[in-house]
């Protein structure tokens, strides 16, 4: 059997539900227990420390609010990019699967500066609790993002061609999770004083 | 393999702009002195969010039931930890022991640790 | 008649280093896992002859100085865990089995599965190569607890501290991506007419054990990102004088590692499941109740993870909790054992090696199951805690799981396997050799820990209040039964590969069992099946009255 070729294994359905977006709800509900893990740590550590609102008040508010925006935005487009490849339209889905991921590019290039300015003021990974939490919490969910853009080129370069395009809905799917992530990580890292 | 499809699509456009004017509310209750505003405007806010990005975009609604089931175990585990974890991580002191530094940091104020110990 | 295609046989690295093939792959994973196996049980062999013959030369490593004995016994329980007993029983079991039972060709994934060993082989050449960092691999025992583990200055094992934790972690990952393939392929890809209760115990186990795993060792990845920054990035979260919460660790890692026992039982019960059943000809005793029980403790062995951490400071109200919750879970796990022992009355049953076996297991992890309610009781734990108690009960639980089960296991598919049987004479030879000595072994450690024994001590004349010579005849007693368990492990050793060329073969089904991969030649295929199978009923349709054969398999239309 070539590689390419698939198993009769991942054609069946006995659940109802294809297996491409079996597996992506498998993955899903794996990284909420590994996020849920660091948030938990993270709160009850927050909770035991009001002094950690004076860290937190170095967040800049604006900068959070704007990476919101992007991600929001970007999962707009990956949900379009779904809406195309059902309507078998791979070329569009693949042209929105390619937006989706410059969302990501602009949301880690926005984290960048911030980090940068952040560490320009002396606030680094080892400057006390809060900021290790920041940097820990943030760095995980942009490795999530980098993820997240890089498998979506490669499934848009499919998607370009009518090919796998049940992909484009599952690694949506993911990117959704990633943006509900930030959704909490916006308000824990940035609003709460 | 095609994808059939599985779920009636929505106005997406419509469900974004709701998601950005819940993140301009956010952003303004943030400025609030209230503590209890502040906190609806942050984490009140940010479920009605997760909810409306979770039902609208990853269509969970219409999923096979025991999905969200599975989610929200996963969710409820977390959930369990932080009910046995944090009586110990959020206090200070306890049986026979005493976090000396960590009860210190929150009495000045200060941050937690002297840099580059 | 073939539907699969077949293509000119690929060149050796091909087909045994790069293959796709789930049977290849629990191959792999099989022989990682033994290869572990003897550098773990040479760890025990050192480090026993030390505490039997203390401050001697041991044959074959030489002196054992206090540095050399934490590394020892540390790399023993991590690689005992993490590289035998997972890849063994999950992966090698899950790899090899879970596609034939359920009948269709492959894993649902079969690249994410060969990315899934490959990350498994790294992480386990990263733990190996800590031997030749400076100051030797991590001794800081397998639970890894802060600040010793967090700080170079106190483990003295600075690199090896690091390379252990990526390690795990690594291996995390394989285990994660192995185990959502096993649920998806599980979920979706059974044959036609296979509903949710015709699927064999032990593939049902194997996947529960797989998603209790995924839904536990989240927070561990986690908390070893953490550590690792505490390691090399010097933040404070686990060390106490910056401000950090070592107990934080503490739970996190037990909210993983009490999962992992039962990540690794139900996988061991679901393999004595399915021997009992063949070797007794009756159909199990309530599947369905089995199954229940099994959904139970999986849910119990998320809230009970605390007791592990009963002196270690935790807030008194929840130890109450966490004693009531751990006692609880002893009442599904009992009810599985009676269920088990419900199958075999009346049964017709053979004594065969795999019965054998599966017989031992029910036994002996009965007397580490009733162990643990010692230890479980808060007020009995603080006295018991860190004892050799602990090592034994532990050992009573964990050597009846990954490796008399594994052996059962091993026994009752190696036909499949590899088309041969294995020698029975030899077989029954390695079983006693095995199950009496590991009592010899365990015993006496009982009694040393009730007499106050404390573990992890390199040498006990070296403390006057440890010292105890009264009972230095009990440690050597445990020591002389280790080596001849090990010894009689060489019986085994040579029986497997001897009887690779010159065993009996074996035919597709000899053991005339009923579920779907006796019913493909052995060993099977590429591709498994010739024509894919329907399945009509369940698996354990045994000891038919008024048929020619005693049992009905799975695809046979009535």
């Amino acid at each position: 059997m070539s590689a390419s070729a698939k198993p009769i294994a991942n054609t069946r359905s006995a659940t109802g539900i294809p297996t491409a977006r079996l597996i992506t709800w498998w993955v899903i509900a794996s990284e909420i227990v590994i996020f849920g893990g660091l948030l938990a740590s993270y709160i009850m550590h927050r909770v035991g420390h009001p002094e950690w609102a004076d860290a937190a008040s170095h967040t800049n508010t604006w900068a959070g609010a704007f990476n919101t925006f992007v991600l929001l935005t970007s999962s707009l487009c990956a949900v379009l990019a779904h809406k195309a490849a059902d309507g078998h339209d791979g070329p569009k889905a693949a042209k929105l699967l390619r937006l989706t991921s410059l969302g990501g590019l602009i949301f880690l290039t926005v984290k960048g500066f911030e980090w940068t300015k952040d560490i320009h003021e002396g606030f680094v990974l080892s400057s006390g609790g809060f900021w290790s939490f920041y940097y820990t919490l943030a760095g995980l969910h942009g490795l999530h993002v980098l993820a997240g853009m890089i498998i979506m080129l490669i499934v848009a370069a499919d998607a370009a061609k009518n090919q796998e395009l049940q992909r484009v809905e599952c690694i949506g799917l993911y990117w959704h999770f990633v943006d509900i992530v930030w959704i909490f990580l916006f308000p824990l890292l940035y609003i709460a004083r | 393999m095609t994808t059939e499809a599985h779920v009636h699509h929505p106005n997406y456009v419509k469900v974004w702009a709701i998601l950005v004017v819940l993140l301009l509310v956010s952003v303004v209750g943030s400025m609030s002195h209230v503590r209890a505003v502040l906190l609806i405007a942050a984490f009140g806010v940010a479920v009605v969010k997760a909810y409306l990005v979770a039902k609208n975009f990853m269509h969970i609604t219409v999923e096979k039931r025991w999905v969200p089931y599975l989610l929200v175990m996963c969710l409820l585990f977390i959930a369990i930890l932080f009910a046995g974890v944090a009586p110990d991580v959020m206090k200070h002191s306890g049986l026979n022991w005493n976090k000396n530094p960590a009860s210190q940091s929150v009495q000045s104020g200060a941050s937690a640790a002297p840099k580059n110990e | 008649m073939s539907t699969q295609v077949v293509h000119a046989e690929p060149g050796i690295l091909k087909k045994y280093f790069f293959s796709t093939d789930h049977k290849i792959i629990a191959m792999q994973y099989l022989f990682t896992g033994m290869a572990m196996a003897l550098i773990g049980g040479f760890f025990a062999y050192v480090f026993r002859m030390q505490l039997g013959f203390p401050n001697q030369h041991v044959p074959g490593y030489g002196i054992v100085t206090p540095g050399k004995y934490n590394a020892l016994v540390t790399m023993h329980g991590s690689i005992m865990i993490f590289w035998v007993a997972m890849p063994v029983l999950i992966a090698a079991f899950g790899n090899f089995l879970i596609p034939l039972m359920i009948g269709c060709d492959d894993m649902a994934f079969p690249r994410i599965n060969r990315l899934s060993y490959q990350i498994f082989l790294l992480s386990a050449l990263v733990l190996l190569s800590s031997f030749l960092v400076k100051g030797g691999p991590f001794g800081g025992a397998w639970t890894a607890y802060p600040p010793l583990s967090a700080v170079g200055a106190y483990n003295l094992t600075p690199i090896g501290a690091t390379l252990w934790l990526i390690a795990v972690a690594l291996e995390f990952v394989a285990f994660l991506l192995g185990g959502i393939n096993f649920t998806v392929t599980t979920m979706n890809s059974r044959a036609p007419g296979m509903k949710m209760y015709d699927i064999p115990l032990v593939v049902w186990m194997i996947v529960l054990a797989s998603v209790i795993f995924m839904a536990s060792v989240g927070p561990l990845v986690a908390g070893a990102i953490m550590l690792l920054f505490d390691q090399t990035m010097s933040t404070g979260f686990f060390d106490p004088t910056r401000g950090g919460d070592p107990l934080l660790w503490q739970h996190l890692f037990w909210f993983f590692g009490h999962p992992e026992v039962y990540v690794v039982l139900l996988p061991a019960l679901g393999i004595v499941a399915e021997v009992v059943a063949v070797f007794a000809r009756k159909k199990i005793f309530g599947y369905k109740t089995v199954l229940y029980t099994t959904w139970a403790v999986g849910f119990l062995s998320f809230v009970v993870w605390a007791h592990h951490q009963f002196v270690a400071g935790i807030d008194p109200r929840m130890a109450n909790i966490f004693s009531v919750t751990t006692l609880l879970i002893s009442v599904p796990i009992t009810e599985m054992v009676f269920l088990y022992i419900a199958t075999l009355y009346g049964g017709s049953i053979h004594l065969d090696t795999p019965m054998l076996w599966a017989l031992a297991f029910i036994g002996e992890f009965m007397i580490g199951g009733v162990t643990g309610i010692f230890l479980g009781s808060s007020g009995t734990d603080i006295y018991l805690h860190d004892t050799y108690f602990i090592i034994a009960h532990f050992h009573y639980t964990f050597v009846p799981i990954a490796i008399i089960a594994v052996y059962a296991g091993l026994t009752f598919w190696y036909p499949k396997m590899f088309g041969r049987m294995l020698n029975e004479t030899l077989g029954k030879i390695h079983f006693w050799g095995t199950v009496i000595p590991f009592n010899v072994i365990f015993i006496p450690l009982f009694i040393t820990g009730t007499a106050g024994d404390q573990r992890r001590v390199y040498s006990y004349a070296q403390f006057a209040e440890q010292s105890r010579p009264a009972l230095q005849h009990l440690r050597t007693t445990s020591t002389i039964a280790l080596l001849v368990m090990l010894s009689f492990q060489l019986v085994f050793l040579f029986n497997f590969f001897w009887s690779l060329r010159n065993g009996k073969s074996a035919g597709a089904n000899p053991w005339r069992s009923a579920t779907l991969e006796w019913t493909v030649p052995s060993p099977p295929p590429h591709g498994n099946f010739a024509e894919l199978p329907t399945v009509y009923r369940g698996p354990y349709e045994y000891g038919l009255p008024g048929r020619a054969d005693d049992f009905l398999p799975q695809n046979v239309p009535e």
